[in-house]
């Protein structure tokens, strides 16, 4: 299939021609027929396979050529990271690039080497080029007019978008190569290439704020990416295959040599998926423009920490390391859950509504069971095309409103009507009844139940409750009688954005409807190869009630909106005990004068802010990894 | 067609069988504070005056939002009775309770916004008790469906002690009663007013008062649950329990004040946790 490497290819190409153009018209076209030849060049892989049987594939086992560009892109990579550290004077993070490297270079030369194939195509890495392509493809569409806006009104901030598009396609490139990969090499260079990335995006303003927390996100990764390159050259030294799938096998069969590495991988995965205690990463990843945050917290980089994770699920069944990723995740699924009531900065709730999202996902695919699976890859398809529509709605109202504060968002269906619906959309994705995220919740909730984890049904029952809480406040803040009537703010939102957030909302929706039939004809086969069996999860019968009161849902509100409009309805003002200035927002005080009214949300932030509880479950989950890594290095099953 | 027969039950009588529970509710209320009280009818008769009533609205979306809220608590009671999954009768039970929100939140008017923000903290506090309840039916009778719950031979409460102790303690949450009272106040001059109902006049508070009777006849059906064992004579003391927690409920109601919104969610996590996780633990342990 030739399509595979143009696929991994095609983005580095482009990102080439982003650098070197320097006219934004032209920039900006070529920008937008590439991201649909990558949307066009999925489907078509898609369809390719599917045709051709939708089973596994295997390709290329005669890969010299590309060996050896590779090992030149990591000695690059690695003179690169270690010029800036030494530039912005963090020298210990250059450690952290030269030694993984080395090693994998030492793997790479001097190795064991059996015949392996390096690329890999099933359902689950087609599930992920399509998240990437059509996800990822369509952030760039709407980047184009973000960072139009953006750097509009960021002055201050030098105009580098030749350098930004750079970014964004090669992190589509090195998506696609590391869910396609099959080698354990080539999947150590993807997921370095996808960590630099993040750090080169997050530090893209280049102010101190940015400079400082990129270079946490690149430590927090490389250091992710060291263990990775531990447990690979510890299996290569071990046993000598460098196939993903052998290790997998080897590690359902009890292989010696598997445990170690797979903990490592695993704690890796732990990294890049920003679970507790590395989540402080993405949190400050948010001080990069919005197609960025969208990119890294929906389509690319956390999902590629789940991904591998569930590429190692069937080899955590019951295990150790099974147990120390479920407890990660259920735990920051529930905390930060928590932490995330707190904030008001809307792109800061977003942030920690995916780790949230992550450690649920993270703790589905520790459990290690076709159920939790089946839940985890939902969960996956609609966190990314939901978080994917929030993001970029919450930067667009903020470029229109120039605050993304939930409070500043107070009747945002009045002043930004379009926004606000999307923005609904969104957040109504994310966790009522009966949309897909709360389906998958569901099922996790069951299958943990079927495999008497007690603390994760917990968790689950915790954290379902403290997820609607800071979402349903957010919804009520956004339709609330608008404080600013006098005041007429322009909706400034660009075609492309627009065009890239319809797409999104209408996908969601369509993908709400087809439910039983994704999970019928995708994700059982999908569980069928992995695990060689699947239980229908949620029986047929219950999933396509799902669907008509997911009907009921819409209609009802539509038919009531309807009713409500004809009603003859007497409009008074609201109840101020009698000090009413005849305006709905102030009143009269103590001392006869107006006064303004504000409304506000609870945040108990003193009680249960960021400051208070991430310091201390942070150590917590430090303390379990360590506790578990030595458990498993030392050889308990 | 039982299922049938079942929901069409639910959707004419629960108005009728919450209405004389309501009238039961402020009759029994009256005796223990020494006033002769209303008639046991005087629930029908607010009703139908107050849908006769000029609808008056802070903002028009009120009714809407209303009326979402209606149309999703009868879904759930009729999902409930039609003995459909018990999980998914409180999935869609969440979402009539986020429309009850928006119904009061969208008025921005300050006392209705402040019951409409504890109500959400109200919620928080039940949720986790609610889903471990099922989980405690899933784990006595390995289904979640609710028809297989209630005709099969156990008697779930001999095994949930803890999760029954732990859903009557949110019951009083669930039902907006005195200590819990706090998003919604029996009296008009207290603090917040009516808190979340501020706001709703005439047939916006029919409405809202009707889809209490039906989430309640729910709650008791739940509570039913809990000792239904598929004979007969057990229906008799189901309906006596549900009684009897209705009588413990009134007389919680009169005899405490209400309690911070911080501390009643302590507590009701606590009592969640405690009672509703031993159980949990010793089920699942035993098994």
């Amino acid at each position: 299939m030739p399509v595979i490497p143009f696929l991994i290819l095609f983005p580095f190409v482009v990102a080439v021609l982003m650098y070197c153009i320097r006219v934004n018209k032209i920039r900006n076209f070529i920008a937008y027929i590439s991201s649909v030849i990558i949307m066009a060049a999925v489907g078509i892989l898609t369809v390719q396979w599917a045709l051709g049987g939708a089973g596994n594939i295997y390709l290329y086992n005669e890969t010299h050529l590309a060996d050896t560009a590779i090992l030149v892109a990591e000695a690059v990579l690695m003179i690169f990271v270690t010029i800036l550290c030494i530039k912005y004077r963090k020298y210990w993070i250059s450690l952290l690039s030269i030694v993984p490297t080395l090693m994998m270079m030492y793997v790479e030369l001097y190795g064991k080497k059996t015949e392996i194939s390096h690329i890999h195509v099933d359902h689950l890495s087609i599930l992920m080029c399509l998240i990437v392509g059509v996800i990822g493809g369509l952030i760039v569409i709407y980047a184009v007019g973000y960072m139009h806006g953006y750097h509009h009104h960021h002055t201050d901030i030098p105009d580098r978008r030749y350098y930004f598009f750079m970014l964004l396609f090669v992190f589509l490139g090195a998506m696609f190569g590391f869910v396609l990969s099959e080698s354990l090499l080539w999947i150590d260079f993807f997921w370095e290439l996808t960590s630099i990335c993040s750090f080169l995006l997050i530090g893209y303003t280049k102010e101190s704020v940015a400079v400082t927390n990129s270079f946490r996100a690149l430590w927090m990764n490389l250091m992710g990416g060291t263990a990775l390159a531990i447990g690979i050259m510890y299996f290569n030294m071990t046993d000598g295959d460098m196939s993903l799938t052998y290790l997998v096998q080897q590690g359902v069969e009890l292989s010696p040599f598997a445990a170690i590495p797979i903990a490592l991988i695993a704690f890796a995965a732990l990294t890049k998926a920003a679970q507790l205690p590395f989540s402080t990463w993405l949190i400050g990843a948010m001080v990069a423009p919005t197609p960025s945050s969208a990119l890294l917290h929906s389509a690319t980089m956390v999902k590629a920490g789940i991904y591998i994770l569930f590429r190692l699920s069937p080899a955590m069944r019951g295990n150790t390391t099974g147990m120390m990723i479920s407890l990660i995740g259920g735990f920051t699924f529930l905390i930060t859950s928590v932490m995330a009531i707190a904030q008001s900065d809307g792109k800061k709730v977003l942030a920690f509504s995916t780790i949230s999202n992550l450690g649920l996902m993270v703790a589905c695919a520790g459990m290690g069971r076709p159920e939790t699976i089946w839940a985890g890859v939902f969960l996956m398809i609609f966190h990314a095309i939901s978080k994917s529509l929030l993001f970029q709605d919450v930067g667009a109202t903020e470029n229109a409103l120039h605050s993304r504060d939930v409070e500043d968002m107070h009747g945002l269906l009045y002043i930004l009507p379009r926004l606000a619906i999307f923005m609904f959309i969104g957040i109504a994705g994310m966790f009522l009844a009966p949309f897909g995220m709360l389906i998958a919740k569901w099922s996790a909730f069951k299958a943990s139940v079927d495999s008497e984890n007690i603390l994760m049904v917990f968790f689950i029952a915790f954290g379902s409750a403290t997820t609607s809480f800071y979402w349903t406040k957010w919804m009520g803040k956004i339709i609330s009688h608008t404080h600013l009537t006098e005041q007429r703010i322009k909706d400034i939102t660009k075609t492309n954005e627009v065009i890239s957030l319809t797409v999104h909302a209408v996908l969601m929706i369509a993908l709400c409807m087809s439910f039983p039939i994704l999970s019928k004809i995708y994700v059982s086969p999908l569980l069928i190869e992995m695990f060689g069996y699947s239980d229908d999860v949620l029986p047929t019968e219950v999933l396509i009630m799902l669907v008509i009161i997911i009907l009921f849902v819409f209609a009802v509100p539509l038919m009531a909106f309807i009713y409500s409009k004809k009603q003859k309805t007497n409009v008074k003002l609201s109840y101020m005990n009698g000090v009413n200035t005849g305006a709905n927002r102030a009143f009269v005080d103590s001392f006869g004068e107006p006064k303004t009214l504000w409304l506000s949300n609870y945040y108990f932030h003193k009680v249960i802010g960021q400051r208070k509880l991430m310091i201390p479950s942070q150590l917590f989950t430090v303390a379990i990894l360590i506790v578990m890594m030595i458990m498993i290095i030392g050889g308990a099953k | 067609m039982n299922q049938t027969i079942a929901v069409i039950c639910y959707i004419i009588l629960a108005p009728i069988i919450g209405g004389l529970l309501e009238g039961l509710d402020r009759k029994v209320s009256a005796r223990m504070q020494r006033r002769v009280g209303p008639p046991l009818l005087q629930p029908f008769y607010d009703v139908i005056k107050l849908m006769k009533k000029q609808v008056i609205v802070v903002s028009p979306a009120q009714t809407f939002a209303l009326i979402s809220y209606f149309a999703l608590m009868l879904l759930t009671g009729s999902m409930f009775f039609a003995g459909m999954d018990i999980l998914l009768c409180f999935f869609v039970m969440s979402t009539a309770a986020t429309f009850l929100y928006f119904a009061a939140v969208i008025s921005s008017s300050p006392y209705a916004t402040v019951g409409a923000n504890r109500e959400l903290i109200q919620m928080m506090a039940y949720e986790p008790a609610v889903l471990l309840s099922c989980v405690g039916f899933y784990l006595i009778e390995g289904t979640f469906n609710v028809g297989e719950i209630a005709f099969s031979k156990t008697t779930d409460i001999i095994y949930l002690p803890g999760f029954f102790v732990a859903f009557v303690f949110i019951l009083t949450i669930k039902m907006r009663k005195s200590p819990f009272d706090t998003s919604t106040s029996h009296h008009m001059h207290q603090e917040i007013v009516k808190g979340l109902t501020t706001e709703m006049g005439a047939q916006n508070l029919a409405i809202f008062q009707v889809t209490e009777w039906y989430e309640n006849v729910f709650l008791m059906g739940v509570i039913g649950l809990f000792i239904m064992n598929g004979t007969t004579t057990n229906i008799i003391i189901a309906v006596v329990v549900i009684l009897l927690t209705y009588f413990l409920e009134i007389l919680i109601d009169n005899t405490s004040a209400r309690m911070k919104t911080d501390m009643m969610l302590k507590l009701s996590w606590g009592v969640t946790l405690f009672s509703a996780g031993v159980n949990l633990l010793v089920l699942m342990l035993v098994r």
